[in-house]
């Protein structure tokens, strides 16, 4: 059952490889954030996934807790900082 | 009988995050990737967080339940907090300015 659940991380890791893809080279600065976020969400699973491998569940689901609350602090100041910026659109043609 | 309800809960889950990966990949313009990335990785969430608080009951003792508990409420915020950050970066796009993607290029 431990095979599962690393094999299932590892898949994990693959589809954060692809939204990677969109972080980096994406047209916008706010495409760039949607890349971001979507690592962000699924980083909390993989935490949870190691927490289960090592048999430490009741350790990292505090820093999972932890993480989720991060990720959306960060995403939400992010988007408020660049919602003052003029010129996003002229940056995506 | 647990550990195939998990498997299954584990594969549905890898499924959406999939969906939501290729939609943020492969759509062309900024408010339609918002669109997968808000509500397959909220649902993808969900069932994989369901399938670890699930597997972690198997032995039951009083802190299994309270670790399970304590699982279910990353559900909780990711429920309320990642609709709230798609909303912020939709209107962050509006505010700043950028167009709607039409078919016919002007």
């Amino acid at each position: 059952m431990s095979n599962v659940f690393l094999y299932t991380g590892l898949y994990l890791c693959l589809l954060m490889i692809a939204s990677l893809y969109r972080a980096i080279f994406g047209p916008t600065v706010l495409d760039r954030l949607i890349g971001v976020n979507a690592i962000g969400s699924k980083t909390v699973i993989l935490l949870l996934l190691i927490g289960l491998i090592y048999g430490r569940v009741d350790m990292f689901v505090d820093i999972a807790l932890a993480y989720a609350l991060l990720n959306f602090t960060a995403v939400l100041a992010a988007s408020r900082y660049f919602q003052k910026k003029k010129g996003l659109y002229e940056e995506s043609s | 009988m647990l550990d195939i309800i998990v498997i299954f809960l584990l594969i549905s889950g890898l499924i959406f995050f999939t969906g939501g990966a290729v939609g943020i990949l492969r759509l062309p313009d900024f408010y339609t990737r918002l669109h997968p990335a808000g509500k397959m990785d909220t649902l993808g969430s969900l069932l994989m967080v369901l399938a670890v608080a699930l597997f972690n009951l198997h032995d039951f003792t009083w802190n299994q339940l309270i670790t399970s508990l304590k699982i279910m409420l990353i559900v909780l915020f990711v429920f309320v907090l990642s609709p709230t950050a798609t909303h912020a970066i939709v209107d962050a796009g509006v505010r700043a300015g950028l167009k709607p993607w039409t078919k016919e290029k002007k």
